[in-house]
């Protein structure tokens, strides 16, 4: 009997390492880290600002007045903060998405041979990449938030501080769930093209058929349907309860719920089935 | 400790139902030597080694590490190994110091022991003045002395190396050997490793298998493998024009013996020992040796031997795999 490795390593061991050095190459590297800080900043100028919701309401009509029209459809009198948190949705599934390729990177370069080839745990390697495109995102959200301030967020009536940890906590739950979800599609994929193509067919759709930019209330019903079930839907939900909205504590209860739920669920699917790929 | 550090019974793998790529392999490599598999690309030298690395399970027949069964005790196994992969895995935005410290945390080592030892590894391949300098920069052959370097961390009782020297210069190649032999000699490691380098084979291995179409052909020392070839070749050209072919023929262990128009080619058991007595030989009845060429059978003729092809072929399409490879690692890095 040989000896093993002196250091006997704790399940968890190589987590850190494995995820910083997924950060690394975000954080290290100027360009990447300069742009992921602009680009909300433009999209939410471009997007935010040109669709002026408010302003198509006729002004001049007796008895309508634009807030009140608004605060009706959109819970809130400013189309720009309703859109702004629907940002932090669109950020989180952009973001983990690209960290879903990474992926295939490792596997083109042999990377992840070599990490098969060492005691690090199977799971370890697959949580490393959630939990870098969970952190990468909520840097973003967080920034989204400050941008949005500087834009003029206008914030609910019983808005508090503490809730931005609120908006953090949903942005983990929905993070882990869409990056566990990109991870299981990528897994067995030794090539960029076929992923890429699925995840744009499921980006968009996901993207519009939820309350990001609209209310779902005056969609038809087919798409109601779809964004019922969309768990974006319940992350921008939350998102606005927390922020923007008179907050509707029932609602944002059963928004946490869901989203939970579709975390774990995805995270262990995604588990379950790297795992299989992992080892055979 | 058990004498066979690896031992391979019926090992196989087959790819999708159909694709065998190695096809129940039997071998076992002896404590402290250098194995290695000699074959060209798709003969299952990797599919092999990734089965040993415990990255692959084997769909038929088992194998051992250490005594640790790779299919039953992949964790044993992977604590006591090290691998230095055909690709160069580390990574180009992190600094040489920074990849090495990298793979000890993927084996749990503490960061002070580890620290120690990654600035001993690099200084070992001699990249300590560059070890705070990204990837990025490095040569080709910087890269695989970075690698060796991370898959030494963990002081593997035995070290995998899948073509150790793919795509260097001869140069940096040769170089290669070199920090090979001292790292095997400085942590007196078992050594398993493949290759389609013949040169390779019979410069590190001390012992060789030669594997086609997924099935060991031959196993021996590169000494043994070409001694079964039947001996060196002896070509050589007297000043004078008789036949001397019958004179040559008597000496002792000479096999065969041509007249080519004027030169011999003669088949001999320990040219180097026998070319003297056939110069002595001819010398006595009064002839005269102008040309003298000993010629020993390389692992290319042994290999032609027992496979029926020459290596060299199957070497071409290695070439334009790796251009492809090299390609890919640009498109990435710009």
């Amino acid at each position: 009997m040989s000896e093993l490795n002196e250091h006997r390593a704790g399940r968890l061991h190589g987590i850190w390492a494995l995820t910083n050095r997924e950060l690394k190459k975000w954080y290290k590297a100027p360009v990447i880290f300069l742009l992921s800080i602009i680009q909300p900043i433009i999209w939410m100028g471009l997007l935010g600002k040109a669709m002026n919701i408010g302003a198509l309401i006729p002004t001049n009509i007796p008895g309508i007045d634009p807030a009140t029209v608004m605060k009706t459809v959109l819970g809130t009198s400013d189309y720009f903060s309703f859109m702004a948190v629907g940002m932090i949705a669109f950020t989180a599934l952009f973001t983990t998405m690209f960290s879903g390729m990474s992926i295939v990177w490792d596997r083109r370069l042999g990377f992840l041979n070599k990490a098969l080839s060492t005691p690090v745990s199977r799971a370890v390697i697959i949580f490393s990449k959630v939990l870098s495109a969970t952190l990468r995102s909520m840097f973003q959200a967080g920034l989204i938030i400050v941008v949005a301030i500087a834009f003029g967020l206008q914030f609910g009536a019983n808005f508090n501080p503490l809730n931005i940890l609120g908006v953090f906590a949903i942005m983990f739950l929905i993070c882990v769930g869409l990056s566990s979800l990109f991870i299981a599609i990528t897994i067995r994929s030794t090539r960029m093209e076929t992923p890429m193509a699925v995840m744009n067919l499921i980006n968009l759709p996901m993207m519009f058929a939820s309350n990001a930019f609209f209310p779902t209330k005056f969609m038809p019903d087919w798409l109601q349907t779809i964004a019922k079930f969309n768990p974006l839907t319940y992350t921008t939900d939350a998102v606005r309860q927390l922020l923007i909205f008179n907050t509707d504590w029932a609602q944002l209860a059963w928004d946490f719920t869901y989203v939970g739920i579709f975390a774990v669920v995805v995270a262990t699917i995604g588990i379950v089935l790297s795992w299989r790929f992992l080892s055979k | 400790m058990s004498e066979e550090v690896i031992k391979a019974e019926g090992l196989t793998k087959v790819f999708n139902k159909h694709l065998t790529a190695v096809d129940h392999v039997n071998f076992s490599v002896r404590h402290g030597e250098v194995f290695g598999f000699l074959g060209p690309n798709g003969a299952g030298k990797t599919t092999t080694i990734n089965m040993l690395i415990t990255i692959m399970k084997p769909t038929e027949g088992k194998a051992s590490v250490l005594g640790f069964d790779i299919a039953k005790q992949d964790n044993n196994v992977r604590n006591v190994i090290g691998v230095v992969p055909q690709e160069y895995t580390a990574d180009e935005d992190l600094t040489g110091l920074e990849n090495v410290l990298l793979c000890s945390d993927l084996y749990g080592i503490p960061r002070k022991i580890a620290k120690e030892r990654a600035i001993e590894l690099l200084k070992l391949v001699e990249l300590t003045d560059f070890k705070d300098k990204k990837v990025q920069t490095y040569s080709g052959g910087m890269r695989r002395r970075l690698e060796l370097a991370c898959g030494l961390i963990n002081r593997p009782k035995v070290l995998f190396l899948d073509e150790p020297t793919l795509g260097l210069d001869v140069q940096t190649r040769v170089a290669s050997w070199d920090y090979i032999r001292k790292l095997k000699k400085e942590f007196g490691m078992t050594l398993f490793m493949t290759t389609h380098y013949l040169e390779e084979a019979d410069a590190l291995c001390d012992r060789v298998a030669i594997i086609d179409h997924g099935k060991i052909v031959v196993v021996g020392t590169p000494e043994e493998l070409k001694h079964s070839l039947g001996g060196d070749i002896i070509t050589l050209s007297i000043k004078e024009d008789p036949d001397v072919s019958e004179l040559i023929r008597a000496v002792e262990n000479v096999k065969e013996v041509k007249n080519e128009a004027g030169s011999y080619r003669i088949k001999a058991e320990y040219g180097e020992v026998t070319a003297p007595f056939i110069i002595e030989a001819l010398r006595r009845k009064g002839y005269t040796v102008t040309k003298l060429m000993l010629t020993e059978p390389t692992l290319n003729e042994v290999y032609l031997e027992y496979t029926g092809k020459s290596m060299r072929d199957a070497e071409e399409s290695r070439e334009a795999f790796r251009a492809q490879r090299i390609t890919m690692r640009r498109a990435r890095a710009g």
